[in-house]
């Protein structure tokens, strides 16, 4: 049983780091290229390999032959330790998120730890080590002001991170992921929990304060993320580039990376709490309507099939809320300093905190 | 003297932001769409699409060299182009026409005649000046090549680019 376990969690670390994430995080680059090419008006890279599909690789060869410089004034250690510090909690949160329900009967999730979502925050805050000692270590102006630009922008926008996903887990009452999809599996989606309950009024009622919850919960994901319109802490415009304007080659793209790993990993969970995971209810019509829940339980290749058709609805959404940070991006400006922390302080912490006591009124009603 | 900047009054849904953000992700989408459907007019895709059909007739490409009818360089090595080439991008060797040649009265005729494109500047005073009519900026404009010695253009290359140029001059034709 041990040398199982062993086998198919090392097969699901390898599978998801180098299958996924990693070709997720490089055409995920590559599509931000081609969507802020189309919403200007523009084509975007379409010359290496067909419609530019073969760039991504390109790009690698040439941050790898790239001069790896390093600036005589910096602290060696922390510049080194920097850019995998930027890279390590992005690809770490991944292990808690199930991207499936079971394949051969095994769950397709690294790690179903019962404390989901708080080693999500805990991982997740360590992000901002990256972005500082980057920030420090490189001894020089703009980098030194991004570092601490960010971590004042993640402190904040932590809080409100945390307090919205509350609601979820009033509801769920349990912090581990793969509960939570079962949750939204048999009760609906949180995000909608209406759909095929259309004369629930209380799930109706509960909505209101879910979609509130997704809307700070998104946005605090887009501000952990330094994404535009937070991405203060790399301001090109006036700091030249932030934190990591001293870095060059691979350390760079390693920044580069990581950016785009926890635009990954954020989307990841925002599925799975908001969006019912791997969950897609099929419409079925076998002795009266009813939804269909697809999962790899089904003996021989269906179970095989449904397996890898929730992996395929999960990665579907993910790709979906990737677009929807490109969108973002190529669409808002930047915010001021202060209008950020106004924004995070004084609206989206109240929301937030409102509405945890929102939704445990709602819950007193109507349970 | 100090400048009041008057601040608009914005009511609560201009306070609100989102419906302003909403209409801005409206618009790009829209944009999105219509260069996914081929509705906006982009770039054109260079090598695979030319602009060389709608050049103008006046446009100045690479300097060439032309013959005339009789298969004769219709340059007389008067060195005056190299004179007044603004960057000193011509090089030319003239030679003397033996006098059992048919074409013998026109005397010279350029044993060298080296034109450098990474200097020239396609301005056409070479042009211009040629009291013989025998150069010309021709069409050409994709000049590439990997070492400073490939970009120099001899004769062969230029009389290549250049052709048999009809009519004109015909003062050396001695039935005229």
């Amino acid at each position: 049983m041990t040398v199982f376990f062993i086998t198919t969690s090392l097969l699901k670390i390898i599978g998801m780091i180098f299958v996924v994430i990693l070709p997720m995080v490089s055409y995920a680059v590559y599509a931000e290229r081609r969507v802020s090419a189309l919403i200007q008006d523009r084509v975007g890279p379409n010359r290496v390999g067909p419609a530019g599909l073969f760039q991504p690789i390109a790009d690698a060869a040439k941050f790898l032959f790239k001069e790896d410089f390093t600036p005589a004034q910096v602290n060696k250690f922390y510049y080194w330790l920097a850019p995998c510090l930027a890279m390590v909690p992005a690809i770490t949160t991944i292990a808690v998120v199930p991207f499936g329900s079971t394949l051969l009967g095994v769950p397709m999730v690294i790690a179903d730890i019962n404390v989901g979502i708080l080693y999500v925050f805990a991982i997740a805050s360590l992000g901002v080590y990256g972005i500082v000692l980057a920030g420090w270590a490189s001894n020089s102006k703009y980098p030194f002001l991004g570092g601490v630009r960010s971590s004042s922008q993640m402190i904040s926008y932590e809080l409100s991170l945390g307090l919205a996903v509350i609601p979820v887990f009033l509801l769920v009452g349990n912090l581990r992921l793969t509960n939570v999809v079962r949750y939204q599996i048999e009760n609906g989606w949180m995000i909608a929990p209406f759909i095929g309950d259309w004369a629930n009024l209380g799930k109706w009622l509960l909505a209101i304060p879910m979609i509130i919850s997704f809307f700070v919960f998104t946005i605090a994901v887009f501000a952990e993320t330094n994404r535009l319109p937070f991405d203060l802490p790399e301001a090109e415009q006036e700091l030249a580039g932030g934190y990591h304007t001293e870095y060059s080659s691979m350390k760079f793209a390693l920044f580069f990376l990581g950016e785009y790993a926890a635009m990954i990993t954020g989307s990841a969970i925002i599925v799975t709490l908001f969006f019912g995971g791997w969950h897609l209810p099929l419409p079925s019509w076998h002795g009266g309507f009813h939804w269909l829940v697809v999962d790899g339980t089904a003996p021989g290749w269906r179970g095989v099939v449904g397996g890898l058709f929730n992996i395929a609805t999960f990665f579907a959404k993910v790709a979906a809320l990737l677009f929807l940070f490109m969108w973002v991006r190529w669409t808002l400006p930047r915010f001021r300093y202060d209008q950020l922390m106004r924004l995070g302080w004084l609206f989206f912490f109240e929301i937030a905190l409102v509405n945890i006591f929102i939704v445990a009124g709602i819950l007193a009603f109507i349970r | 003297m100090a400048i009041i900047v008057p601040r608009p009054k914005l009511n609560w849904r201009e306070r609100l932001y989102l419906p302003a953000i909403a209409a801005g992700m409206m618009i790009t989408i829209k944009h999105l769409k219509n260069t996914i459907f081929g509705r906006t007019k982009v770039t054109m895709q260079y090598p695979e699409e030319k602009w060389d059909n709608s050049l103008p007739e006046h446009y100045r490409g690479a300097p060439a060299l032309v013959r005339d009818t009789d298969d004769r360089v219709r340059c007389v090595a008067c060195q005056l182009c190299e004179f007044i080439c603004p960057p000193r991008a011509i090089k030319i060797i003239p030679g003397e026409i033996p006098s059992t040649d048919r074409f013998a009265k026109v005397e010279k005729y350029p044993e060298e005649f080296d034109i450098d494109m990474v200097r020239c500047i396609f301005c056409g005073m070479c042009e211009e000046v040629c009291p013989e009519q025998a150069i010309f900026l021709r069409k050409d404009y994709a000049i590439t090549g990997f070492t400073r010695e490939e970009m120099v253009h001899h004769k062969d290359k230029l009389l290549e680019i250049g052709g048999v140029m009809h009519g004109v001059v015909l003062k050396w034709n001695e039935k005229k």
